[in-house]
């Protein structure tokens, strides 16, 4: 395949990754839609025993169908038995659905197609994400000579929305995201929509300064712990939300909101994900960049506008971390801590390329 | 004199105090009533506890974040001073205040180092005791059994086919191998694990002193400078020879090292075609250069991203542009300036501003002030352009004057002519071209200027390279220490300190085990998997050799 042809599938895989997600998005808004049918859980669960092991969304939904459609005085049997429900669910892989079905009734079959949904939008959002490297891959290909993919706003915004979907799909098993998939698709519709209809540029080579293999791994250690920060910014975002509900007793039995996991576990899932962005961040900004930074303009801190935001995000995240280790400064203060580290990434991409763009040295910036 | 004061603190207390009055007829009238009066012992202490609290630590990180966003919306004089003077230029009444404030060089300023010093002041107040701590921790045995198991986050009940004191050595093998620190007890086993995530977490905070140490190290005693050098000419390491210099504060000019260069020549590559034509994919830069006076010349190539490293000093191409030949005539017919002049670009079609002076033109100094396009363009609206960077069709396009340069009264800036005593020439052309005469010149052009105050000749481009030489020492230091702060951070946020007990029981005849455990690190979870695990382990570990041999 020639430079141009890979351009175009470029083009194209992206197209299709757009779509994929959208199904995604799709299959998820199914998934809530349907189980709106079904109350969400009351406040029943806090025990240590459920905050411990966090379970998704719809296991949570599937054990509470029994207390919904039986006596309620079986409830608190039902809360005593979720001590055992999450070591099976370990043993069963995700077939935690099977649970449901057995007792009987109308809601239990709607548990199964409920947890079909969740899991099609799952597929839906891998198959995506797959589309989405394609197109990020080949976008690079396409370029004469080839190059890494990474070289003005429109490949950017790509290869950001990617690291979103990855750190989403890689953290899915091991912290239960599932909860999480609706807003992760709509947050890649959105951004990808915006990225091929606004920012688009034909596949043209790099300036000199971003050749620079250091400045390869700056950019992927940087994509990464960003992603990692979006999804991180989703769970605090939903546990503020949540709290807010709670505490003015708005919380909608049948909302989207009472379908998330409990508050203990948004904020406790929103911590191990901004810790395993922090590490990547840290190299990102102050070990790759710099390096890059000494051989692309001799001296490796320059206090360029964008190393000044690469530094307040890093501060502001150790400030996160700080307030999650705080008693009492966990949870709402430390949300809305990570939530500014969040906004000060955003305006560093954003921002800065727009407002500062020819004064940064970073000239991806498109002028 | 003293009663009076005293009737007066109780009038003001009014009546429904009884007591404050008897307590004001006790102190002396210093409202208001202070907590109990601190020695300055008690009060530096206060302040310390204070300073390196962790709330403070968070305070302080929030200011530093907040203190470092002037530095990147308002321009730095350590970074770009020509934009710092345009700035002032264009906000006349701000740019005294915030020269004041330090806003133009927030990074030296006084009150971001106050942050940082206090955040670094408190780091240390903070370590200090937490590795007298952890280093008596390191050394205790594990925490005593508490009464209650079951009331632990985590706990389980089960029974073991075996007496109650293999019961507890299997245990004790088990949180062993676990990499428990174990240890066994009457009827209980201690274990405790996950030491190493202090030590990250002390390491992490240590390594951002040591970052800070190579850091200020580099800004201290490192320097940098950059200077212009049209191609085919050479440049030797003094600081007569830089155009900018920002050296650090310890610096000593007798630290440069006797480097020289010749720049051989300048090589540039546009994209000539597609929507990003006239974006740049490569520049490079032969030279030859000398280590020390005397020494064998030797060749390298500078290009982006690829310097020349000269015994830790470094030596970058960071930009580069056109410097027009020409030869100036005075009046009388004597060559008044001849050689290349630098024209500094401003935008990425390399549309090039500069200026020319003839400080020995006869009988008045001659000056020329203009733009030099490399790939000229013209339209009605747009008057002059430049359509590539690339020389391919190169242009003059100046405004002659004549007059007294200014030259006597010091140094001047040679990309400014100092107008005051300069006038233009009045244009014999159209007069739809305005009233000042304009020139335009390609190269092998020679045009009279009007009066026969002489003639200037476009003889041919060069080109000129900027380039940046620096030291940063410490460098190594910092990046040791941003990589121990990694291996630390990692230890701080992964490693799960855990503690794990058992209590073994006989009930009914029966060896009943409690097992419970406590996780105490920020993320906390993944407590009931490890229990289960353990439970597992304890019921199928084989029973203790002891009773093997039976
Ligand atoms: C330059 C400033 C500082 C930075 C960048 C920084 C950063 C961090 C980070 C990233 C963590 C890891 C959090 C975790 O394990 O969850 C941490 C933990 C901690 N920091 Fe700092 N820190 C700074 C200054 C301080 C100061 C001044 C203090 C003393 C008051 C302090 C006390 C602590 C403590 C006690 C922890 C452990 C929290 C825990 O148990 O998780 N830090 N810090």
């Amino acid at each position: 395949m020639s430079a141009a042809d890979f351009a175009s599938f470029s083009n194209h895989a992206i197209m299709f990754a757009s779509i994929v997600y959208v199904l995604a998005f799709v299959a998820h808004i199914t998934e809530y839609a349907m189980g709106r049918r079904v109350p969400a859980a009351a406040p029943s669960f806090t025990s240590a025993d459920t905050a411990a092991a966090p379970t998704s969304l719809l296991r949570r939904e599937a054990r509470q169908t029994r207390p919904a459609s039986a006596a309620s005085s079986e409830s608190t049997a039902n809360t005593a038995a979720t001590a055992v429900l999450p070591r099976e669910d370990a043993a069963a892989g995700s077939g935690a659905a099977a649970l449901a079905v057995g007792s009987d009734g109308p809601e239990a079959v709607s548990d199964t197609r409920i947890e079909q949904f969740g899991r099609i939008g799952v597929a839906l959002t891998v198959l995506g994400c797959l589309l989405h490297a394609a197109a990020l891959v080949t976008r690079g290909l396409g370029s004469d000579p080839i190059r890494v993919p990474w070289g003005n706003m429109y490949e950017f915004t790509m290869a950001g929305t990617l690291g979103v979907s990855v750190m989403y799909l890689l953290l899915l098993r091991r912290y239960r995201l599932r909860w999480m998939g609706l807003l992760v698709t709509a947050f890649l519709v959105v951004v990808l929509m915006v990225d091929v209809l606004v920012l688009y540029e034909p596949a043209g080579p790099l300036v000199p300064a971003l050749h620079s293999y250091w400045l390869m791994i700056h950019v992927t250690a940087a994509i990464i712990a960003s992603g990692a920060f979006a999804v991180g910014a989703i769970a605090s975002v939903l546990f503020l939300l949540k709290q807010r509900a709670i505490d003015r007793g708005t919380l909608s039995p049948r909302g989207y909101l009472a379908r998330l996991p409990e508050l203990r576990v948004l904020d406790r899932v929103a911590y191990r994900v901004h810790a395993f962005g922090f590490p990547i961040w840290t190299f990102a900004a102050l070990v790759a960049g710099p390096i890059w930074a000494e051989y692309a303009w001799g001296s490796y801190w320059n206090w360029d506008p964008k190393e000044v935001w690469a530094f307040i995000t890093w501060v502001v995240y150790a400030a996160y971390l700080h307030a999650r280790a705080t008693a009492g400064w966990k949870g709402k203060l430390a949300a809305t801590i990570a939530l500014i580290g969040f906004a000060t990434l955003l305006f560093n991409f954003v921002g800065i390329n727009y407002f500062f763009g020819g004064d940064s040295m970073h000239s991806y910036a498109g002028k | 004199m003293s009663s009076t004061t005293n009737t007066e603190v109780t009038a003001a207390t009014g009546p429904d105090e009884p007591t404050g009055a008897g307590a004001a007829a006790t102190t002396p009238p210093t409202p208001p009533p202070a907590p109990p009066a601190l020695s300055p012992v008690e009060l530096g202490r206060w302040a310390w506890r204070q300073l390196t609290s962790m709330r403070t630590a968070l305070v302080l990180l929030f200011l530093l974040a907040l203190a470092a966003v002037p530095g990147s919306v308002i321009p730095q004089s350590n970074i770009n001073a020509v934009d710092v003077s345009n700035w002032k230029a264009d906000h006349p009444t701000l740019a005294p205040i915030y020269e004041k404030l330090g806003l133009f060089s927030v990074f030296d300023s006084p009150w971001f180092s106050a942050i940082y010093l206090l955040l670094m002041i408190s780091l240390m107040g903070c370590i200090v005791p937490r590795l007298r701590i952890y280093w008596r921790n390191m050394r205790a045995r594990p925490p005593r059994t508490p009464r209650n198991l079951s009331r632990l986050p985590e706990s389980r009940t089960f029974e073991l086919d075996a007496d109650p004191a293999d019961a507890l050595a299997r245990t004790h093998a088990v949180l062993r191998r676990r990499r428990y620190r174990a240890e066994l007890r009457e009827d209980s086993v201690a274990g405790e694990r996950g030491y190493l995530r202090e030590a990250g977490n002390l390491l992490f905070h240590v390594s951002v002193l040591i970052v800070l140490v190579g850091f200020a190290y580099g800004q201290l005693f490192g320097y940098k400078g950059g200077v212009i050098t049209v191609v085919g000419q050479g440049f030797s390491n003094s600081l007569s020879q830089y155009d900018e210099f920002s050296p650090g504060s310890l610096f000593s000019p007798g630290d440069l090292p006797p480097i020289s260069l010749t720049v051989k020549n300048f090589h540039a590559d546009y994209l000539t075609a597609g929507p990003q034509a006239g974006q740049p994919t490569t520049f490079s830069s032969k030279i030859t250069y000398t280590d020390e006076p005397g020494a064998p010349q030797q060749h390298a190539k500078l290009s982006v991203n690829h310097p020349l490293n000269l015994h830790g000093v470094n030596v970058f191409l960071v930009g580069h542009g056109y410097a027009p030949v020409v030869t100036v005539k005075d009046g009388k017919g004597h060559i008044a300036y001849k050689g290349p002049v630098v024209f500094l670009p401003h935008n990425s079609t390399f549309e090039s501003f500069g200026v020319i002076k003839a400080p020995d033109a006869v009988p008045e100094q001659l000056g020329f002030e203009g733009l030099f396009l490399p790939t000229y363009g013209f339209t009605d609206a747009r008057g002059p352009f430049s359509r590539f960077p690339a020389a391919l069709v190169p242009v003059l396009s100046l405004v002659p004057y004549h007059g007294d340069l200014g030259m006597d009264a010091g140094s001047q800036n040679v990309y400014e002519l100092d107008k005051t005593h300069l006038k233009p020439f009045a244009s014999s052309g159209p007069a739809k071209l305005g009233p000042t005469a304009r020139l335009k010149l390609s190269p092998g052009q020679t045009v009279q200027l009007p009066n026969g105050a002489g003639s200037i000749r476009f003889d041919k481009v060069d080109q000129w390279v900027k380039l940046q030489v620096s030291d940063s020492p410490g460098k190594d230091i910092a990046l040791i220490g941003v990589l121990l702060g990694i291996l630390g951070l990692l230890g701080s946020l992964f490693v799960r300190p855990r503690r794990a007990w058992a209590r073994v029981t006989r009930r009914d005849g029966r060896t009943v085990v409690e097992l419970a455990g406590l996780d105490r690190s920020s993320g906390g979870g993944g407590l009931a998997d490890e229990l289960d695990e353990l439970e597992r382990l304890v019921s199928n570990h084989p029973p203790a050799p002891m009773q093997e041999h039976k």
